[in-house]
């Protein structure tokens, strides 16, 4: 009896459900709502000056646990270190944001953009090319080297923030 | 006997500090400045602990523990609140002026400052203040300087200048401005420079080399390995990653190089990559056709119809191959038709050494050994261009007179400052007998010049004012008979005397310096010698007994066109351009080697054979000392072992399987083969070892972008390519504790992620690698044998011939030996090769320092520049030897000089 009273219960319960509002939208045609901090389609962004942000310290790679960053390091003709590639396989990596959390320099963000859909997987590899975008992301502000005590193209040693001018070691003075 | 350590006791050992028994202990003590080869001087006052007086103290005071001895009694503790907060303060005083930098600096991720802040808990900075900046200097081609980084821990100074015998570089400025470096820019001169990569616990030095193709510590895969660049067998780790090494670190060995390699050992990796690099099978098509890229099965089955057409092969072994390589070219052709691909003077000298290691009473050193010496004799040899390693092991030697006069006020040896002061001025007698100048001669107590017949003269009379028994040297001038007293009576009075000498110095010498061993011996001195030879597996090469390299050229002469298989070897390194022209010419050659080179030129067909990096082996290093080499990543493509390639020719020519197809297999054999030889195969573990049921991983465990490096040619990631020569696997997975030691890929613990984690790895803070150091000595002295004195009459003095000159081999650390001046930063460093005369003489010749001149010798002519060196005697003069661009010249010859328009 008691399974029966049961039985329509959960009935009325599914009926009544056909009445709540819908979670469910008609993608693609209608757009859900990302909010930003969304853990999606990685990019390398830029600094305010307009340089390649990341300075290819590897730490998004080794933080990476499944391993599917891979890059190396290079330097210009001033000392400014930057990936000479950079590759991101899409195939394997899984979006828990730890390369995000790892980048000391705001480079690497993951973005709102989750439509990576390919037919074939060599397609999510991803080179730098595909992955550096124009604009500082979610980070206007931060420019690593104006800190860094790495003096670069444009900035001697010395002329970071909160330095002072390079001592001259032949300085007597006590 | 006891001290207490945090209330828990521990046996004491008053003659260490209690840095050193904390860490032995395995304790986590943050220290900067002590370093276990240079000792403490209480400068960072980081390893502070507290210490009571007795079990009744609750205040106790705050000591450094690298200062403090730990004596009977002590009792201290690591743990106290206060210890801990003073640390903390430490580091955070430090990090003030600490440039925001971890990203782009080389040391991050083995960086000890990293480690020793983590430890302390330091985590962000209060301080506020703007930061002290300086600027950096050019350093050369090896070493990197970033002075914004520095801690001021003195530990480079102290390396570089104390330990290294160093005179560029040098603590500048005062008070928080103090600077390291040199006093102006340029190339650091010392030949141990890149040591300061690992003795600087920060950034400030760091690899120049690896800054090329940059690549964290965490990111190397790492093979075991073995310094090629002499013979002294200096343990190495190489790193690589993208199929190429990206750089050398020390391996430390106890009793070899300990912490430190020379820079013609860290830095000679580069030979690997060179253009000159192999790469795949070539074969010449026709006679006057050129050299072009072939499949290895169609190399092979060329070989194989070289093999059969030849009337008769003879093979021509590497004295820098490993030894089952030169091993199984030994078995391919047959012992009567294995020739020696050395120099004539060379081979027999090495092979009378070779004798005299098994038949002399005396031991041979090992390289600690030599640094405990309290005297030494180095006769006809610049260490520091053959055997660079030894030349700072000899210049440690030169301390103990300073250790004797700090045991006679009590100080204790690792109270580095101490016993400078107490040592002031007192050097061990250090007495050098070379050609020319060296750059030891400032550590010697003694230096005589000469061409080698000179020096054996020299090394006789020593003998014979040593014991009048050994045979007497006629004629000799007055002067060097007071040398040859002065030598004999300062080697006599020491405890453990060592003699050095080597295949450079002739045979005569060899002997007389065996005399002088036998001499001291029979006086009851705990002597020892050093051999030093020419290549990293001179040594094995002469064990496994083949006929010297004439005979081979001869009986081309004699047998139609004999076909040649060159293992490892450019010939025209090692006899006259003509002979070797004339061999080639007649014989059909194959060339085994890795490095394309002037015999390679010649050849019908050559064979791309692995290296250092990508290879594996046995070499016997001078000692007597059987080491393996492990390769760090699979060799790519067609390019593998010269063993598995003869293996292969061997099969094809017989028609069956090959004799080998793993290390251990050809090991074995070789081993089995030679009874002298038996040891090698304890040399590492078997591909058949196990750490608790598995591999020992090539990749540190956080190794990363595993699934990208390849994925723009192949999205499948492929599984790891299988090793059956070494029980290491190319992979990040397999047995995560400590491997044997001759299995070690990495030195780290867990918060100790750089050089320093080494402590871990050993017994007892600078002793032997726990489970004991690797290799096996293959020969040792026998105490019993007879001690008579080596017969055989003291050279002609040297005489002047008017017009002449005899030419004499000058080696150069960066410039004679072959494969590290492939090396782009060692040519770098290589510097303009002159040729040395007298002052006297370049007046002579209306020269002047720098101008052309001409060299005559042996139907060669050669054009350099030459440069005063009042050491030569005059009437002799010094070429710099194995310069790929001279002509191979028996020397000593003699030849004409004469200036030239420049
Ligand atoms: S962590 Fe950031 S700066 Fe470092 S390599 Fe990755 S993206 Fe570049
Ligand atoms: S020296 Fe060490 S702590 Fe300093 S910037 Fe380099 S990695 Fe960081
Ligand atoms: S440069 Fe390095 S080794 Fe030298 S004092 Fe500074 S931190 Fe120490
Ligand atoms: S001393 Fe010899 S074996 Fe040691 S690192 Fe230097 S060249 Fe290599
Ligand atoms: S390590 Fe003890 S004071 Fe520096």
């Amino acid at each position: 009896m008691s399974y029966f009273i049961n039985t329509l219960a959960t009935l009325g319960r599914y009926l009544l459900h056909s009445f709540r509002p819908r979670a469910t939208i008609q993608y693609p045609e209608e757009r859900p709502a990302i909010p930003p901090r969304w853990r999606g389609r990685i990019v390398l962004t830029r600094d305010p000056d307009g340089g390649e942000r990341c300075v290819a310290c590897y730490l998004c790679a080794v933080a990476c646990p499944v391993d599917c960053i891979a890059l190396q390091a290079t330097e210009d003709e001033h000392g400014r270190r930057y990936p000479a590639f950079f590759r991101i396989n899409f195939s394997r990596c899984i979006f828990c944001g730890y390369c995000e959390e790892a980048c000391p320099t705001d480079a690497i963000q993951l973005t709102a953009d989750f439509e990576m859909s390919e037919y074939r997987r060599t397609n999510l590899v991803y080179e730098k090319e595909h992955l550096l975008i124009d604009g500082p992301g979610k980070h206007p502000g931060y420019n690593y080297y104006r800190v860094a005590g790495l003096a670069i193209g444009g900035k001697d040693k010395g002329e970071a923030e909160n330095e002072r001018p390079p001592v001259d070691v032949r300085d007597l003075m006590p | 006997m006891s001290l207490y350590i945090d209330r828990a006791e521990y046996p004491a050992q008053p003659d260490k500090n209690l840095l050193e028994v904390c860490l032995s202990l395995g304790l986590d003590l943050p220290y900067f400045c002590w370093h276990p080869a240079l000792g403490s001087v209480g400068a960072c006052r980081q390893c502070a602990v507290k210490q009571f007086k007795d079990e009744n103290d609750q205040r106790g005071r705050l000591v450094m523990a690298c200062m403090t001895p730990a004596a009977e009694g002590t009792r201290i503790s690591v743990d106290d609140p206060e210890a801990r907060a003073f640390r903390a303060q430490v580091i955070e005083w430090l990090m003030t002026n600490h440039p925001h930098d971890c990203p782009v600096c080389d040391e991050g991720g083995e960086c000890h400052l990293q480690d020793m802040t983590v430890m302390t808990g330091h985590t962000y900075r209060r301080c506020r203040a703007a930061k002290r900046t300086f600027r950096n200097q050019y350093l050369g081609p090896f070493v990197n300087h970033e002075m914004n980084r520095c801690i001021t821990c003195y530990r480079c100074v102290r390396f570089y200048r104390d330990y290294a015998g160093g005179d560029d570089l040098e603590a500048q400025a005062s008070r928080n401005r103090v600077y390291f470096g040199r006093a102006a820019d340029g190339t650091l001169e010392s030949e141990f420079s890149g040591n300061l990569v690992e003795v600087c616990p920060t950034g400030v030095f760091t690899d120049a080399t690896l800054k090329q193709h940059y690549t964290r510590k965490w990111d190397l895969q790492n093979g075991p390995s073995l310094c090629p660049h002499c013979a002294l067998g200096c343990n190495t780790l190489i790193g690589e990653r993208y199929g190429e090494p990206r750089r050398v670190l020390n391996r430390y060995h106890h009793d070899i190089n300990g912490y430190f390699l020379c820079d013609r050992g860290r830095y000679g990796y580069g030979f690997m990559t060179a253009p000159s690099r192999l790469s795949a099978p070539l074969l010449r098509p026709a006679a006057d056709a050129s050299l072009h890229p072939a499949a290895a099965d169609e190399a092979l089955a060329a070989a194989a119809a070289l093999l059969r057409e030849g009337a008769g092969i003879i093979g021509i072994g590497s004295p820098r191959a490993s030894l089952e390589a030169n091993f199984a070219l030994r078995r391919l052709v047959g012992p009567e038709r294995f020739f020696a691909g050395v120099g004539e003077a060379e081979g027999r000298a090495t092979a009378l050494i070779l004798d005299l290691m098994r038949q002399l009473p005396v031991p041979v050193a090992t390289l600690r050994q030599a640094e405990d010496s309290d005297a030494a004799l180095v006769l006809g040899e610049d260490v520091l261009a053959t055997a660079p390693r030894l030349g700072l092991a000899l210049r440690q030697s030169t301390r103990h007179a300073a250790l004797a006069a700090a045991d006679r006020l009590n100080l204790p040896h690792w109270d580095a400052a101490a016993v400078q002061v107490a040592g002031r001025d007192q050097r061990s007698p250090l007495i050098l007998a070379t050609c020319a100048s060296t750059r030891l001669d400032d550590a010697a107590s003694a230096t005589v010049h000469g061409p080698s017949d000179e020096i054996a003269r020299f090394a006789a009379a020593v003998a014979h004012a040593l014991d009048g028994s050994a045979p007497e040297v006629a004629g000799l001038d007055e002067a060097r008979r007071q040398l040859a007293q002065a030598a004999a009576a300062a080697l006599s009075s020491a405890q453990r005397p060592l003699v050095v000498a080597g295949a450079r110095g002739g045979e005569a010498l060899i002997r007389a310096a065996a005399n002088i061993a036998l001499a001291l011996h029979r006086r009851g001195r705990a002597t020892r010698l050093v051999w030093v030879l020419p290549e990293c597996n001179s040594l094995g090469l002469a064990l496994l007994a083949p006929r010297p390299l004439a005979e081979a050229l001869a009986a081309a002469e004699a047998a139609g066109a004999p076909t040649a298989i060159v293992l490892e070897n450019d010939l025209y390194r090692r006899a006259p351009h003509r002979a070797i022209d004339a061999f080639l010419a007649k014989a059909r050659v194959a060339v085994i080697d890795h490095t394309r080179h002037a015999t390679v030129e010649a050849a019908q067909l050559v064979l791309p054979a692995a290296a250092f990096a990508d290879g594996s082996g046995t070499l016997v290093s001078s000692e007597g000392r059987a080491q393996r080499y492990l390769r760090a990543y699979p060799a790519a493509g067609d390019i593998t072992d010269g063993w598995r390639w003869l293996g292969r020719l061997g099969a094809l020519a017989d028609g069956r399987a090959p004799d080998w197809q793993s290390l251990d297999e050809v090991t074995r054999a070789c081993a089995a083969e030679f009874p002298t030889l038996a040891g090698i195969v304890d040399a590492a573990p078997s591909a058949a070892f196990r750490a608790g049921g598995r591999k020992i991983p090539r990749q540190p465990p956080r190794y990363s972008g595993r699934t990208a490096m390849r994925a723009d040619r192949q999205i499948h990631e492929p599984p790891p390519p299988a090793d059956p020569d070494s029980a290491l696997a190319f992979s990040m997975e397999g047995h995560p504790g400590q491997a044997p030691a001759a299995l070690l890929t990495w030195y780290r613990v867990p918060g100790w992620n750089s050089v320093q984690a080494v402590n871990k790895f050993q017994q007892e803070v600078g002793g032997e690698l726990r489970g004991g150091d690797p290799g096996v000595r293959l020969l040792q002295a026998d105490s019993a044998a007879a001690a008579g004195f080596l017969a055989g009459d003291a050279p002609e003095p040297f005489a002047r011939r008017p017009g002449e000159w005899l030419l004499l081999p000058h080696d150069l650390i960066f410039c004679s030996e072959e494969l590290s001046l492939l090396a782009p930063a060692v040519a770098q460093r290589a510097g303009p090769a002159r040729l040395l005369l007298h002052p006297g003489d370049l007046q002579e010749l209306g020269l002047a320092d720098g101008d052309p001149a001409q060299v005559e010798a042996g139907g060669e002519t050669m054009h350099l520049r030459v440069q005063p060196d009042p050491a030569l005697a005059p009437g002799t003069a010094a070429l710099p030897a194995g310069l790929p661009r001279l002509p191979w010249l028996d020397l000593p010859a003699w030849g004409s000089i004469r200036r030239v328009r420049g």
